[in-house]
């Protein structure tokens, strides 16, 4: 048995929060020793954030030219374009490699030791990886989340999880993603624009049931006009000879022929199969409770990102573990965001900043609620877009913004503005009297604060 | 602009940490070469860490009452040129963020007669409700937390309450005290304050809490006749106070003792229990104990054996000074081999003094007063003082420290035979 390691601070879990964790804690001084089982970058980089936007570009650029092959009105011509799908998957892993590279080498300029292999929890200031055992005197669980799986439909064949779905071999003829939430909807999208035949099978009675109707209509339309077909209030009962079975809301059975099923229901933590049972803390549910600190029920252990629950999104993973470096390096500090930004990468993109209409009415709080079309926006009429709307949820009484939501092509960039107008405690004077350079769909943000207050320029 | 990091110094010998005890600045005051950033601890010694450099804090490295390992980052301040730190880029960030809060308040004070300045004088606390979030920008709410200030208790001077970093620096400026008002004397108070048990005060709680657990404290308490003592020391000072400087009755007591410790070395002793070794020492130092503003203090009469009358009243009195300027060396409290201890006209008629550990005796004095006493049958006025003294009577037996306190006595009162040889 090799001697034992002894680290002020071990990570378990290289994925956003694990990795930015310890590139603070190299920076701050801290002796940090961070274990991945599989590879550096966790879910985000590997089989998540990244690799997903990276097919969703392929789709989308795939789409567009067979778009103009069957005659564009931007009067661009070319023949019916073929598609060469691993060449794809080769570019989307070149960039995944780029990346989970780029992460390893910040990690051995801050000093930080990785090592490769699964860690089990001894206590809480012990773990083994192999017949290394590492003793430490903080320990911070960053095991992220793993896909919640069906007992009717187990991955396998025919049936794939997003995991396969981002390392496709061939494009199938049809597909049925089982979860109308977003990973389920921007995976059925892009198996769209690639040529598959879409379905998407959903329990509740609309897409995306995180978000309101108003913002997830136009994402809505877009799915009909993609001809992707919608099974809302349908459950899934079981799969058999390349049918899904699916119950429709009278109760009765419908059989959906498909080549495939992407079983997309959600993320659940992370917390079998590395002992972690031995360290007996408190759960919220499923996910390991923590306070504002990160502070797990047992001291110096700290616990952040997915496995502590939702939001499950790799920025808020990435500023808790930035702060609990800082803690641990002697600093005080508070997990206290303004707001979490949370994006959809569908097609058009949907982003939700702060507080929705409902959630601020839900709050007790007389708010002003204003949006402005894409319709109206000059910029986004160059990019083919007509769709969506900026929104803005303000106090009446003070005109403090407490909330930003945006549907249309290329949002996801907005999501910047809105969370900086958030944490800096923006009024909508203030967005409204930010010059908002032209043309750009940014001009939308700054006419839904102009709208609030009861005079948009360009409406 | 580059970062200049202090480390915390290694001011004893020996010593891995050091206590964090006052920070004389904040994050974003400009700082002078020389000037006093703060003050550090050990064991009883308190001091001073002044800047090196001209420039502009931009993080303090602990809090008031923080252990702090010698070599660790103290304090970081912004300084023209390089800097000595280019290997933490990661402090200078946040300095950026964060304009210096001066000038901003000044300029926006001068022009604006009409509207108040931000950095109004006497703040009062603003109660927000618990769930109600402090609307501040991310700069400010981590400033904040660095000063270990609830932003709910901040007012807000922004567009919708919003706190700026000048409504932060007004109500870091403001002295809790101020907002305390003069009432009804006879209203019921329910107010309580928590006062954190750190630098002396914590010194001072272990030592003493040390030695009551371990030695076995036992008193003695005897009557001495000063007339003849206080007479001379009167004659001295008439003739030779403005020369050699006025005495107290603390040099003569100290003389006692070294004469009377000349028969008693079992009393000028250290006793080492984990060792199970007394150490019997030569050499006289006396601690003298003293109090200062922040606690009790023990300064050293080093060699008393080997001072006069005026020598011992001289280190006394420049000893108590610099304790209680705080201002002490490390040396000049630690080190002694017996202590005394007075409360001059507070000193009661008697008292139990806590032994100075690893010593085996102090020796209190308590208050001179006049009593009317019976000398050969006469009744007559004389100067009577108590020396109320405490032993460990794990060591020292009740017979040793019976005829040294009385071995005192007569010295003290014969007072010609203190100078003897």
């Amino acid at each position: 048995m090799p001697q034992t390691l002894h680290t002020t601070l071990l990570i378990i879990g290289g994925g956003p929060g694990g990795y930015v964790a310890a590139i603070r804690a190299g920076q701050l001084g801290i002796p940090t020793l961070l274990v991945e089982g599989q590879a550096l970058g966790g879910t985000c980089l590997n089989i998540g954030c990244i690799p997903s936007k990276a097919l969703i570009h392929v789709a989308e650029q795939f789409q567009q030219t067979v778009h103009h092959s069957q005659g564009s009105q931007l009067g661009i011509e070319v023949d019916v374009p073929t598609l060469d799908i691993r060449k794809s998957v080769e570019w989307k892993d070149g960039i995944v490699d780029r990346l989970t590279t780029g992460v390893a080498a910040l990690l051995k300029k801050h000093k930080v030791q990785v090592i490769h292999g699964w860690a089990k929890v001894v206590d809480g200031k012990t773990i083994d990886v192999g017949d290394q055992r590492i003793q430490c005197e903080h320990l911070l669980l960053a095991t992220g989340s793993k896909s919640v799986n069906l007992p009717m439909l187990p991955i396998g064949g025919p049936i794939i999880s997003s995991t396969e779905a981002l390392a496709p071999t061939r494009v199938p003829k049809r597909l049925v993603v089982v979860g109308g939430g977003y990973i389920g909807l921007e995976l059925g999208i892009a198996y769209r624009k690639l040529g598959a035949e879409v379905s998407v099978v959903e329990a509740q009675e609309h897409i995306l049931p995180a978000y309101d109707a108003e913002l997830t209509l136009p994402v809505a339309e877009s799915l009909k006009q993609l001809g992707i077909k919608l099974y809302l209030k349908h459950s899934v009962t079981g799969f058999e000879n390349d049918r899904l079975q699916v119950r429709d809301p009278n109760g009765d059975t419908v059989s959906l022929d498909t080549d495939q099923v992407l079983v997309a229901v959600g993320r659940k933590p992370n917390t079998q199969g590395w002992n972690l049972e031995a360290l007996n803390l408190d759960m919220n549910g499923a996910a390991i409770k923590i306070d504002s600190h990160c502070q797990t029920s047992m001291r110096n252990v700290w616990a952040i990102g997915d496995l502590s629950g939702e939001p499950m999104l790799a920025h808020r993973a990435m500023a808790q573990g930035e702060m609990v470096a800082e803690l641990i390096s002697g600093k005080s500090r508070e997990f206290n965001p303004a707001a979490i930004p949370a994006v959809c990468f569908t097609d058009p993109e949907l982003v939700v900043v702060g507080k929705t209409p409902d959630e601020a009415k839900a709050a007790g709080l007389d708010c002003i609620v204003s949006s402005f079309p894409f319709a109206a926006n000059g910029r986004a009429m160059t990019l083919e877009s007509k769709t969506g709307f900026v929104r803005v949820v303000a106090r009446r009484d003070n005109h403090l913004i407490v909330g930003w939501q945006a549907v249309g092509v290329g949002v996801s960039e907005l999501s910047t503005a809105f969370g900086l107008s958030l944490e800096m405690g923006s009024r909508l004077e203030d967005v409204a009297g930010t010059i908002h350079a032209h043309p750009t769909l940014g001009e939308a943000v700054q006419e839904a604060a102009l709208r609030a207050l009861g005079h948009a320029l360009h409406l | 602009m580059g970062t200049h990091v202090i480390k915390m110094p290694d001011i004893g010998e020996g010593i891995a940490e050091v206590e964090l005890s006052v920070w004389h600045v904040k994050v974003g005051d400009l700082v002078v070469e020389d000037q006093v950033l703060a003050d550090v601890m050990t064991d009883k010694a308190m001091v001073d860490i002044p800047s090196p450099v001209h420039g502009k804090v931009i993080s303090l490295g602990g809090e008031p009452g923080e252990v702090m390992a010698v070599g660790s980052i103290l304090i970081s301040i912004e300084v023209e040129g390089a800097g000595n730190a280019k290997d933490v880029p990661a402090v200078a960030a946040p300095a950026k963020a964060a304009p210096a809060p001066a000038p901003i308040a000044q300029a926006k004070a001068a022009p604006a007669p009409s509207k108040p300045a931000p950095v109004v004088a006497a703040q009062a606390p603003v109660a927000r409700e618990a769930d109600e979030r402090p609307l501040a920008s991310p700069a400010v709410r981590k400033h904040a937390l660095d000063a270990g200030i609830q932003l709910r208790l901040v007012q807000g001077s922004g567009p919708a309450g919003r706190i700026l970093h000048e409504d932060l620096e007004a109500f870091l400026l403001q002295s809790p005290a101020q907002t305390k008002t003069a009432a009804n004397p006879y209203a019921e108070r329910n107010d309580e304050e928590q006062i954190p048990v750190i630098g002396m005060r914590r010194k001072i709680a272990q030592r003493m809490q040390d030695a009551t657990r371990r030695a076995a404290h036992f008193s003695y308490v005897e009557e001495i006749d000063v007339t003849a003592l206080d007479e001379l020391r009167v004659h001295l000072n008439e003739k030779h106070g403005a020369a050699r400087g006025k005495l107290t009755l603390l040099p003569f007591i100290v003389r006692a003792m070294v004469v009377a410790l000349r028969d008693f070395p079992q009393i000028n002793a250290r006793y080492d229990d984990e060792n199970q070794v007394i150490t019997r020492l030569g050499a006289v130092h006396v601690g003298v104990a003293t109090q200062s503003d922040v606690g009790l203090m023990v300064p050293v009469v080093r060699h008393a054996e080997a001072r006069s009358l005026w020598g011992n009243a001289e280190e006394i009195a420049r000893l108590a000074t610099a304790a209680r300027s705080g201002k002490a060396s490390r040396d000049e409290l630690s080190g002694s081999t017996i202590t005394l201890t007075s409360l001059g006209a507070l000193g009661g008629i008697v008292s139990t003094p806590v032994l100075n550990l690893p010593e085996v005796a102090i020796v209190g004095v308590n208050r001179i007063v006049e009593r009317p006493m019976v000398i050969k049958g006469q009744i007559v006025i004389r100067k009577m003082m108590n020396l109320s003294s405490s032993f460990d009577h794990r060591v020292v037996d009740g017979m040793d420290a019976a005829q040294f306190i009385q071995a005192i006595r007569g010295l003290l009162e014969q007072p010609a035979s203190l100078f003897l040889e």
